[in-house]
């Protein structure tokens, strides 16, 4: 479960100070599928970076399955990250010099996973996906949709409680783009905890429930199709 | 994450540049291989002097006129020492004798001719025993003969290279030549041996001691040359030797130089000269770690973006500084490893156009130029590493 109560995120640029995230108060379920919404500049981004702890709230309180975060050191952060949360980003970041495989593989380097196990989960993960044959390609020789896919794997090899997804449809064609939602909303539907930061409604329709920002708050709130719906729907992807 | 699989994610991402991460690995190997080919060069200018010093015989002491102390000038320079006679030897003869051997040296450079054909060479005043303290041999006819050293016969061995000049194609054998004024009788040609001590032996003739002496008009010999049975009476001998000829001179205006202790003195200093050059070299090597320190200040400003996702991985802090330690370190030890390599093809291509000279890297100097290549590289290493970890990795991510 996440908690954000009255979560502030400044930046300082110049003499003026930016409010990226504005007294932001929210609670998302476990196994929950969120949207989030708005112009650009308007602290998604922040919102999911808070969230991932990759970013600190300069005020507020953030609690992780009831664990407060935001006052935890790098080292314990970097934990979190390693074990409970996967990231899925726009521009794919995917390691180019890498095989589909090594890039799924890479988290779970630094987690000291033992090889044996690794090849396996590597496996595991791919097939889940559907590049299981595509294991020993390079980012450069997989189209945009497939490298997507890579990245998912990436996100959910450890095994993590909650799946970020920063505008991973934004640079695919809208084929591609539907596929790596459906397979995003099969494992929300297998458990995870999925947010999504979109200009998609598309997926605003789909989702549990949706949060509009503007200007660091959340503006609107509303619900969008229910979990049963959205899982249901995803179930047809091989 | 095992020290095997930082260095095989450091190999890929060295590799991805291969040409920029070849020139600094190159900049690492010149380095190297500069320590080692010129502590080569330093060990081998040692080798081949105390070799030079070796090749003189073991056991030998020299005794050359004039007081170290006295003058505080080089032996022999300065001061007006008392003469060095073929008395002096013969009271060593006397009262040494337990020696193996006692070699009265006078020296001089005269003309030798033959017809028309001259040559100036050293001319060196000899006994018998010249041959055992020189270590020399002869090729053909015989060396002087054993007689007492007062003995000045008109007799003469000619050095390999004199007889070739003055009689090519014949042999040299009962022939006469001209020695400045005198005519003297070849009864022998040494064996080839080149250069001994900055004397070549090949261009050179040995006449007896006395002869010399008259032809040179000149009452002082050279120096004497004293060898000892074992190597623990050479510090007795010195000695005795000085206290006889004190006692004749009424002053101690001698030397006795012993070849230990010239060739361990010479020794040291030549292995001084080898590790300040070693440290010139070394100076090199900072230079190739400041190149391994730009290229990887490059590679983490080019890789940013992939820092950030580390760090969304969850990789720890240490784990990423390791990643970028290791790719210095490998840069630095492979270019360590090929300049080992360069060096050691540069001293035997050395050694194959030289032969005579010696030239070895010696072990010590090996061993410290792989490791400073390796430290200095992975040092340099650190400042570009700890940027990595020190990255937002927001900021990161969208690669700024």
């Amino acid at each position: 479960m996440i908690e954000l109560e009255h979560v502030t995120r400044t930046y300082r640029m110049g003499d003026q100070v930016l409010h990226a995230l504005d007294d932001v108060s929210e609670t998302i379920e476990a196994g929950s599928y969120v949207a989030v919404m708005g112009p650009s500049g308007s602290g998604k981004s922040t919102l999911l970076n808070v969230i991932g702890c990759l970013d600190r709230p300069s005020r507020g309180v953030y609690r992780l399955d009831g664990q407060e975060v935001g006052s935890l050191g790098e080292e314990q952060l970097s934990a979190i990250r390693r074990h409970k949360i996967g990231f899925v980003f726009q521009t794919f970041h995917l390691v180019p010099r890498l095989t589909a495989e090594e890039n799924v593989g890479f988290p779970m380097v630094f987690a000291g996973v033992p090889r044996p196990e690794r090849r396996e989960r590597v496996a595991e993960a791919l097939a889940a996906v559907g590049l299981a044959a595509r294991a020993r390609h390079r980012p450069n020789e997989l189209s945009g949709g497939e490298r997507q896919r890579v990245a998912i794997a990436r996100a959910t090899v450890m095994r993590p409680k909650v799946l970020l997804a920063d505008e991973p449809t934004g640079n695919l064609d809208s084929a591609a783009g539907r596929q790596v939602l459906e397979l995003l909303e099969r494992m929300q539907g297998e458990g995870l905890t999925l947010v999504v930061v979109t200009h998609d409604p598309g997926v605003a329709e789909r989702a549990g429930r949706v949060l509009k920002m503007r200007d660091g708050r959340i503006a609107e709130r509303s619900r969008g199709a229910d979990r049963a719906t959205a899982s249901a729907r995803a179930e047809p992807v091989p | 994450m095992s020290p095997g699989e930082v260095v095989a994610i450091a190999w890929t991402a060295l590799s991805r540049h291969r040409l920029r991460s070849a020139l600094s690995l190159l900049g690492v190997a010149v380095g190297v291989a500069a320590v080692v080919i010129l502590t080569g060069l330093g060990e081998g200018a040692r080798t081949y002097v105390t070799d030079q010093f070796a090749s003189l015989g073991s056991n030998l002491l020299i005794v050359i006129p004039g007081k170290t102390e006295t003058t505080g000038g080089f032996p022999g320079i300065g001061g007006v020492p008392n003469d060095l006679t073929l008395a002096d030897a013969r009271a060593l003869q006397r009262g040494l004798p337990n020696l193996r051997v006692v070699a009265p040296i006078a020296m001089g450079s005269e003309t030798v001719s033959r017809h028309e054909r001259r040559r100036q060479v050293a001319v060196i005043g000899a006994t018998h025993e010249f041959l055992e303290a020189r270590q020399l041999a002869i090729a053909t006819g015989r060396f002087l003969p054993p007689e007492e050293m007062e003995r000045g016969g008109q007799l003469v061995v000619l050095g390999a290279k004199v007889a070739d000049e003055l009689f090519p194609g014949e042999s040299s054998l009962g022939q006469v030549v001209r020695i400045g004024d005198w005519r003297m009788r070849v009864i022998g040609r040494l064996e080839s041996r080149g250069n001994q001590m900055g004397l070549d032996m090949d261009d050179a003739v040995i006449v007896p001691v006395a002869t010399a002496m008259r032809l040179f008009n000149r009452g002082s010999l050279f120096r004497i040359l004293l060898k000892t049975h074992s190597h623990e009476e050479m510090g007795a001998t010195c000695t005795r030797a000085l206290a006889i000829l004190s006692e004749r001179h009424d002053e101690e205006d001698v030397t006795c130089i012993t070849q230990a202790s010239v060739v361990s003195s010479l020794s040291a200093i030549l292995t001084t000269l080898t590790l300040a050059i070693g440290g010139i070299a070394a100076i090199s090597l900072s230079v190739a770690g400041i190149g391994i320190m730009n290229v990887m200040l490059v590679s983490v400003s080019e890789r940013t973006a992939e820092v950030g996702l580390l760090k969304a991985v969850g990789a720890r802090r240490r784990q990423i500084l390791a990643l970028f330690l290791a790719e210095a370190a490998l840069i630095a030890t492979l270019g360590g490893l090929l300049g080992l390599l360069f060096g050691w093809l540069a001293i035997r291509l050395l050694v194959w156009i030289y032969p005579a000279f010696p030239a070895s890297s010696p072990p010590w100097a090996v061993a410290s130029a792989l490791a400073t290549a390796v430290f200095a590289g992975t040092l340099f290493g650190v400042v570009p590493a700890r940027r990595a970890t020190r990255l937002d990795p927001v900021a990161a991510l969208s690669g700024r």
